[in-house]
């Protein structure tokens, strides 16, 4: 496929050595990637209950509650993140300020930090001793609840958004806005009809990697989460704690399989709007 | 509709000077091309028309009675053709050319009566399901064409509509733009930097030099009475004949000219298609060059002035590279120009 017919007779020879070039690349593929899959698999039916046990996920409250916990927050902070990384994005490429530079470095910083930092930037702002706290009369303490978790997911998808939305950004044709301006155009239908439109690649793609990102965040929620549960944390105690790697190995594949689904349906929603508005 | 523009001008922020203090009025239902090189102030003088771009203090831009100076580009109601084109790439022909109908909330019906209306103007019937993508660039422009009037706007703007068409395309359709152009009876403004396409598509043009407009007229009469070297040159390529006026006569290194009338303190300028090569002609050259255009030749005569003298030859048997010739011009022909009218 896609190789063109050689005048010289030079195609086969061609094919074997790309083939011969990808050889690396497949065995890397099957070492590191397919056969610990295969072996993570393997190993989540080996328990006490067998094959049984992904019924059991979905029949114990501590496993499903935490499932579709970790999925609000993630689909909450990707929301969030692609709202406010839109905002500013669009603002930053289009407007030149003094300070510019800085106010973006300062938005791309959380990309330095890893999970664990970000979680405890969160207690020093929403922690007992935080500066919330101490600032307010009232008991005001967030970071260890679901806002804390979402606060310190949301600080770090907001760069690897802002990013991809600034690119694109710069590459939307000016004259288009205009377009829908000369015939009479509200600012908002503007926004609906043109910016997003013109942006809905580079929001899908940022929009995917926050989502993923968020889903499999382990640092933030591991210095943060006290009172509740994400799944990356469950499988940790299931496995360090309890011993439990077959459940370990089991909440992995169903942690992999949501987060993929999820992704596959926000493409293919994308993809028909862009086939239906063409 | 008629359009006053006066005292209008623009600065940016820099300092730059985009357009002087300009005075433009344009007839209801003429076709005005603004012409002029690149950086001449022609964008901006079209922008600033839309309400893409805000003109210094003391402009004033009429629209009939109204002044729309200040009234933002959504309400002015112009249709505007943008030489990238702008089609809105995620919506389909006949969304693109609905869009202005949408935006002014009419009922459906009247929406799609109108567009099938539009789009049997243009021809363009059986591209309306189509993606933009899908369309080759000349249907394109069409679309635009299409998009910019279905909403009846007051004005039609066009900025370079034919710059984005490769060459053999942008002749044919400079013709289908033209009569479009007139069976919409519409007050029609167009910016282009080719003299061809302007002379070919408008009433009037009005040619821009350096942020102001150099003289307006009809096609023929910048063509024949051009008020200074500039149009002279960008309208027909007049050449300047470097020589010595004394009363009503050119001394050139290649022999004496008549002049129409006394030219002191004038410059004199000819077009290639007013020089002839005549065997009784009073001057005298060598042929330089000879260049093959299908239609005519084009000559380059040297001898006659410090420069190459260009002559348009339209007969069989055209001089030989190295031959003598003589050239005559035809006083009526010769262009004069005061001195010091350089722009």
């Amino acid at each position: 496929m896609g190789v063109r017919p050689s005048p010289y007779g030079h195609t086969m020879t061609n094919r074997t050595f790309v083939l011969a070039c990808l050889t690396p690349l497949f065995i890397f593929s099957l070492a590191f990637l397919a056969l610990p899959l295969v072996r993570l698999f393997l190993e989540s039916g080996s328990g006490e209950a067998g094959w049984a046990i992904y019924l059991d996920i979905l029949r114990r409250p501590r496993y499903l509650n935490t499932l579709v916990l970790t999925v609000l927050v993630s689909l909450a902070t990707t929301f969030a993140a692609l709202a406010i990384s839109t905002t500013a994005g669009m603002f930053l490429s289009r407007n030149r300020f003094r300070g510019r530079g800085t106010l973006l470095s300062v938005l791309t910083l959380p990309l330095a930090f890893p999970g664990v930092v970000i979680g405890f930037l969160i207690i020093l702002l929403g922690g007992r001793q935080g500066l919330v706290n101490q600032l307010t009369p009232g008991h005001v303490v967030f970071a260890y609840s679901v806002i804390g978790l979402f606060l310190g997911y949301l600080y770090f998808s907001i760069p690897r958004v802002l990013l991809t939305v600034m690119a694109a950004a710069e590459k939307l044709d000016p004259a288009l806005e205009e377009a829908a301006r000369t015939m009479g155009a509200s600012p908002y239908r503007v926004v609906v009809d043109v910016i997003v439109p013109g942006l809905m690649p580079a929001l899908i793609a940022s929009g995917a990697i926050a989502f993923a990102t968020a889903m499999g965040a382990f640092g933030t929620a591991f210095t943060l989460a006290t009172n509740i549960d994400v799944i990356p944390m469950v499988i940790y105690t299931e496995f360090t704690l309890s011993a439990n790697i077959a459940m370990a190995s089991a909440l992995s594949i169903v942690l992999g399989i949501v987060t993929w689904a999820l992704l596959l349906i926000a493409r293919s929603l994308s993809g028909s709007t862009v086939a239906a508005g063409g | 509709m008629t359009l006053r523009v006066t005292n209008t001008a623009k600065t940016y922020p820099d300092g730059t000077k985009a357009l002087l203090p300009t005075e433009l009025s344009v007839a209801k239902g003429e076709i005005v091309s603004l012409l002029g090189p690149s950086g001449c102030g022609k964008t901006t003088l079209l922008r600033i028309i839309a309400g893409l771009e805000t003109p210094d203090a003391g402009s004033e831009i009429w629209f009939g009675n109204d002044n729309v100076t200040s009234l933002p580009v959504e309400r002015r109601k112009v249709g505007m053709v943008f030489q990238s084109y702008a089609l809105f790439p995620n919506m389909s022909v006949r969304a693109n050319v609905g869009y202005g109908l949408k935006m002014q909330k009419l009922p459906k019906d009247e929406i799609e009566s109108r567009v099938t209306e539009v789009l049997e103007l243009c021809q363009l019937q059986e591209f309306s399901g189509r993606a933009i993508d899908a369309l080759s660039g000349g249907q394109r422009q069409r679309v635009a064409l299409a998009r910019a009037i279905a909403p009846r706007p007051r004005m039609l703007l066009l900025d370079e509509p034919l710059s984005a068409l490769d060459a053999a395309l942008r002749e044919a359709l400079r013709d289908e733009l033209a009569m479009l152009l007139r069976e919409f009876h519409i007050t029609a403004i167009f910016v282009t930097h080719d003299q061809d396409e302007a002379m070919a598509i408008a009433d009037r043009v009005a040619v821009m030099s350096h942020g102001h407009v150099v003289q307006s007229g009809t096609p023929e009469e910048l063509y024949r009475n051009p008020n200074s070297p500039f149009v002279a040159g960008f309208v027909g390529n007049a050449m300047r004949l470097e020589g010595k006026v004394a009363g009503s006569t050119l001394h050139l290194d290649g022999g004496e000219l008549a002049l129409p009338r006394d030219g002191t303190g004038h410059n004199v300028f000819v077009r290639a298609e007013d020089v002839q090569i005549d065997t009784e002609g009073p001057l005298n050259g060598k042929v330089e060059s000879v260049t093959f255009f299908g239609t005519h030749y084009r000559v380059g005569i040297s001898g006659i002035m410090t420069d190459v003298l260009t002559s348009t030859y339209a007969g069989q048997n055209a001089p030989k590279v190295g031959e003598r010739v003589e050239v005559s011009i035809k006083p009526e022909a010769l262009m004069l120009l005061p001195e010091g009218a350089e722009i």
